[in-house]
């Protein structure tokens, strides 16, 4: 095939349950690709010499090749070339915001739609794993170091699956019951459903990654207590967990959740199945969500998906500067949520018993750009109107959790409580101590997480060798 | 690990539950909680430790049932292994050696002010401790309180044993004896322990409480346990569960703790249908 038939090729759409249905149930968005969709799909990648893609992926992931091998329909050699750099393709493939990183920079996006790498990607992990071929690689004769990761998020798996396979016996020690972080916590079913994460956790467990569940490091045992307990490296990737609030009058009536809180309740504990499920959640008719990420966007779909009549996103600025995934808002678009831009609430207002009842806001203008780039936005006075809410999700970002930072000594912070580390290695201010994920640079991505999980491994298998 | 040692009924509705959790019982301290989780369908459940045995790893917890997750916690049996047990968490109470101390116990609250008195007696304080409850069945550790305290004082709300009336009757009294108390701890029922508190301010004596708002994960993840304190956002899970009772918003706490009152509702006649039939008292006897 030449380049002018490969360019004739349309971006080939994922087949994807209907708005209308899918608002109904927590099942997956789209159905992914079928092989034949994915081959079409990869025929119009160009195959450039100067691989734009690859500096665009933040674990440099050879994707000219893996797309090369979807092509000529070698599925799981595709696969296999993904996780010689992700060893989480398949959740990746879901979560990355590709159209920031890889597909920003594909030579076709100049003029035509970029190569959808993601959904190649999830395809090529998909169908290696849904066909049983996933292998156990070759595992290095044992070390004898004992390596202690603290948070089984994508920046814990990533480490286990990279230091298990180098010889060393790797513990992860997880807060919550299951295993996953952010990816079974926060993601919601319908944006990545748990099954795969679950598979992920499998293979490690049979690579011989031992996890120990409901396990807090920082309260049953300290980082000085693991060394004690005869770990020679600590990884800390626990994860951007407090909840940020914005302090405003009313904040604590009922009805009133962090995202952290309602996602939770929904996606760990299962909540939406109550009364299958113990764990109880409130879903309202009128929910307002806070903000325009990705946390954002699960929350407001959450509540659709809980019977919401009007579900709505309350955004400070305006469209353009909302940090969510496009292909998250599209949806979000698609299923009827209501978007409320350029707006911040400023005070709740709740009945006796307690609960809220409705939201006084303001309107707000962008002006001068601000630290992060984007036009900051400015109040206009007098612009206050009332609506009615009886549920509110704050998703305006997470701070650090000091369970650890607290309890370890000599760990260096930064001032918002993030430890710190060096961005190439992970290494911390503690001899023996890594870290990395969202508790090194505050709220950011699954891949960002996962790579800083590999770089540390890298590290840290020098520093063992070197014992 | 999670194992049931021991689950029997005290009093109605009152179930001392003994597991086995040789880390937890090394770590944890008076004032600090686990969570329990039953099985796959359960919610995390925060519980306040009464006590615990580092040598035997055998942690105590007394509970009551108070809906749909505690009532199946009640029916299960020695040697039931528990899906979680998760702790310890929040802060241990401070202790030092303050001078008198007195313990106020509501309630189920006399379960975790027995590890409080305990405690503070251990550091050398004098402990005069008042418990109460409703009635007489339901009072408990009067023994365990009596041995460890230097004096026990005790109300009942419908005067079926010691002084008719309220906890905060009989710290009224005590405080009015010109009793020199430094410091004061007071676990139960919200409105007790707002009550207490208001007792207690005018003397300006120290007054600590134990929150136990509604909780998810426990590890300052979720802020589901938000409290108002001095007129601050707190996260009982991390931030407490002890704070300045002076400080507390205690009407807020009250409102939020009613927050899926339907949902409980829902979730508890279903758990009765599913034991056949039986009513609430039925499962209770």
């Amino acid at each position: 095939m030449n380049t002018k038939e490969r360019l004739k090729i349309p971006r080939q759409k994922m087949p994807e349950q209907s708005p209308k249905e899918r608002i109904k149930n927590f099942k997956e968005v789209p159905f992914g690709l079928t092989p034949e969709l994915a081959m079409k799909e990869a025929q119009r990648c160009l195959q450039c010499k100067k691989t734009v893609c690859i500096d665009g992926c933040p674990v440099e992931i050879n994707i000219p090749e893996f797309i090369r091998l979807i092509a000529e329909g070698d599925f799981t050699e595709a696969a296999k070339e993904l996780k010689k750099t992700n060893s989480l393709p398949a959740i990746c493939g879901r979560v990355c915001p590709q159209e920031d990183q890889c597909e920003k920079v594909c030579t076709l996006a100049k003029k035509y739609e970029p190569v959808a790498i993601g959904n190649l990607e999830r395809f090529a992990a998909d169908y290696e794993r849904e066909q049983g071929k996933v292998e156990i690689p070759q595992i290095a004769p044992p070390t004898g170091k004992k390596v202690a990761i603290v948070g089984s998020g994508p920046a814990g798996l990533t480490l286990a699956g990279d230091l298990i396979k180098l010889g060393h016996q790797v513990t992860i020690f997880e807060a919550l019951h299951k295993t996953g972080g952010v990816l079974v916590y926060g993601i919601p079913e319908f944006r990545l459903p748990k099954s795969i994460v679950q598979a992920e956790v499998d293979y490690l467990a049979k690579l011989g990654v031992e996890i120990k569940t409901s396990f807090v490091i920082g309260m049953l045992w300290s980082i000085d207590e693991l060394f004690k307990n005869g770990y020679h490296v600590v990884f800390i990737g626990t994860g951007a967990g407090l909840p940020n609030f914005m302090h405003i009058p009313g904040e604590n009536l009922n009805g009133i959740y962090s995202a952290n809180e309602y996602l939770t309740r929904s996606n760990l504990m299962k909540a939406y199945s109550f009364p299958e499920y113990d764990t109880p959640i409130f879903s309202g008719k009128n929910v307002a969500v806070l903000g325009g990420g990705n946390t954002a966007m699960d929350s407001v779909r959450t509540a659709l998906r809980l019977g919401a009549e009007n579900a709505y996103i309350i955004y400070r600025r305006s469209r353009k500067e909302m940090p969510a995934r496009i292909d998250e808002i599209h949806h979000a678009e698609q299923e009827g949520v209501q978007f409320n831009f350029l707006t911040t609430p400023i005070k709740y207002n709740g009945n006796a018993d307690g609960w809220v009842t409705s939201m006084e806001c303001l309107k707000m203008k962008l002006g001068e750009p601000d630290a992060s780039g984007r036009r900051r936005p400015v109040p206009i006075e007098g612009s206050n109107y009332t609506m009615e809410v009886d549920t509110v999700v704050v998703a305006i970002g997470n701070s650090s959790n000091p369970l650890v930072p607290q309890t370890t000594p000599g760990l260096e912070v930064n001032k918002w409580g993030n430890i710190v580390a060096d961005p190439e290695t992970g290494r911390t201010s503690r001899e023996g101590v890594w870290a990395g994920g969202d508790i090194v640079t505050g709220g950011a991505t699954v891949i960002l997480a996962a790579g800083a999980g590999k770089k540390a491994a890298k590290d840290i298998h020098r520093y063992l060798e070197s014992l | 690990m999670n194992e049931i040692i021991e689950l029997r009924k005290l009093a109605p509705e009152i179930n001392l539950l003994k597991l086995n959790v040789p880390l937890i019982t090394q770590k944890a301290k008076a004032g600090q909680f686990v969570v329990l989780r039953m099985n796959e369908e359960g919610e995390r459940i925060p519980m306040s430790i009464t006590d615990l045995d580092p040598e035997t790893g055998i942690l105590t917890i007394i509970f009551q049932e108070v809906g749909k997750s505690t009532a199946h916690l009640a029916t299960l049996k020695k040697g039931d292994v528990l899906a979680d047990v998760v702790g310890p968490l929040g802060v241990p109470t401070h202790m030092e050696n303050f001078g008198t101390c007195v313990c106020v116990g509501g309630g189920i609250g006399i379960a975790p002010i027995h590890f409080a008195a305990k405690t503070l007696k251990q550091t050398g304080n004098k402990v005069i401790s008042i418990i109460g409850a409703r009635s007489k069945n339901l009072l408990i550790l009067e023994e365990e309180m009596k041995s460890l305290s230097d004096q026990l004082l005790i109300s009942t709300d419908d005067g079926s044993y010691g002084l008719h009336g309220f906890v905060t009757d009989l710290l009224t009294q005590l405080l009015s004896k010109k009793v020199k108390v430094d410091f004061i701890m007071a676990i139960g029922p919200v409105v007790m322990m707002r009550a207490v508190c208001r007792v207690t301010a005018p003397w300006g004596i120290k007054t600590v409480v134990s929150l136990n708002p509604i909780m998810v994960d426990a590890t300052g993840m979720c802020g589901a346990c938000r409290v108002t304190v001095g007129g601050k956002t707190k996260f009982a899970c991390v931030d407490g569960p002890d704070f300045d009772g002076h400080q507390v918003d205690f009407d807020e706490l009250i409102k939020r703790q009613a927050m899926y009152l339907k949902q409980e509702k829902i979730a508890m006649e279903r758990f009765y249908q599913k034991l056949g039939g039986k009513t609430k008292e039925g499962v209770a006897r």
